[in-house]
């Protein structure tokens, strides 16, 4: 019977490498539509790590909605707008200055991180997560007293994001 | 049990990929992914807090259990797909009028 402390690491160091190589590749592949090819492997590696922080509902969307629906569409906008793929450099003039400060963002998180280690807010709570989580979200997006507002709202959002992505995409008669 | 502050540096490292490409790319789509990138780190941050501070809530309210670090991870959801579909309508239709994808080159704002 093999720890389950060990098995949950094995996990996590697999789940982290999709997540950090597939976003690695997404950023460093020249060819775009392998770049979106590694959204998938990166997107389904954060899914996998919802699943190992008791999200299981959050991973089922996050395959069906952002692998499923956002991957596509961006796969349909690279082949809509192939011409000028590989006729350019991919990189913009001002590439090191990204790459330090995207470096420097990485490097001073981890640091203060690692520094605060021993905080008792980064401590957290060890305890299992108890009851169905699936039900208690969906519960509290309906409440009136806790996300019922916001929830309509985002479905406002979402017409006006579609109705706007029609307009602005439609050609003009 | 993997420990919060795991999960939080390799959001950490998620979201500087993500700042990366959306600073250094030239083709619009590719700045798309990168902030696609950044949702997502942002989305393992609020996810593995809610995790570690969930069983304390659950501790002082009884049998009501806050659920907001999930319910900001769903409207976050909510939010980069909306950005994306306009998003793409609006570099499709760049494309359409100034047969561009570069960010650069859509200037025609500029002075």
């Amino acid at each position: 019977m093999p720890n389950v402390d060990v098995v949950q690491w094995i996990a996590f160091v697999v789940l982290s490498l999709l997540v950090l190589g597939g976003g690695l590749m997404v950023v460093a592949d020249q060819n775009l539509f392998h770049g979106a090819l590694w959204l998938l492997v990166c997107l389904f590696g954060v899914a996998g790590l919802f699943v190992m922080l008791s999200a299981p509902f959050l991973a089922a969307v996050q395959v069906l909605v952002y692998m499923g629906a956002i991957v596509i569409l961006i796969i349909f906008a690279i082949m809509l707008t192939q011409k000028m793929m590989g006729q350019r450099e991919a990189l913009n003039d001002r590439w090191p200055v990204g790459l330090v400060m995207a470096a420097m963002a990485f490097l001073l998180t981890s640091f203060v991180l690692v520094l605060a280690s021993n905080s008792p807010l980064l401590a957290g709570a060890t305890g299992n997560v108890t009851g169905d989580t699936i039900l208690k979200l969906g519960n509290s997006l309906v409440d009136t007293g806790q996300y019922a507002l916001p929830f309509e709202l985002a479905s406002l959002l979402l017409t006006a994001a579609m109705i706007g992505a029609i307009v602005i995409a439609r050609e003009e008669a | 049990m993997v420990p919060l502050i795991a999960y939080l540096i390799v959001a950490a490292g998620l979201f500087s990929l993500g700042m990366y490409a959306v600073l250094a790319r030239r083709n619009a789509i590719a700045i798309l992914m990168g902030v696609e990138l950044m949702l997502n780190a942002v989305n393992i941050n609020l996810v593995a807090f809610w995790r570690f501070s969930q069983p304390v809530t659950e501790a002082a309210n009884g049998l009501k259990v806050g659920m907001a670090g999930q319910a900001f991870a769903a409207f976050v959801f909510v939010v980069a797909a909306a950005e994306v579909a306009v998003g793409l309508a609006l570099v499709i239709s760049m494309y359409r009028n100034r047969r561009t994808v570069i960010a650069e080159d859509i200037d025609s704002l500029k002075f």
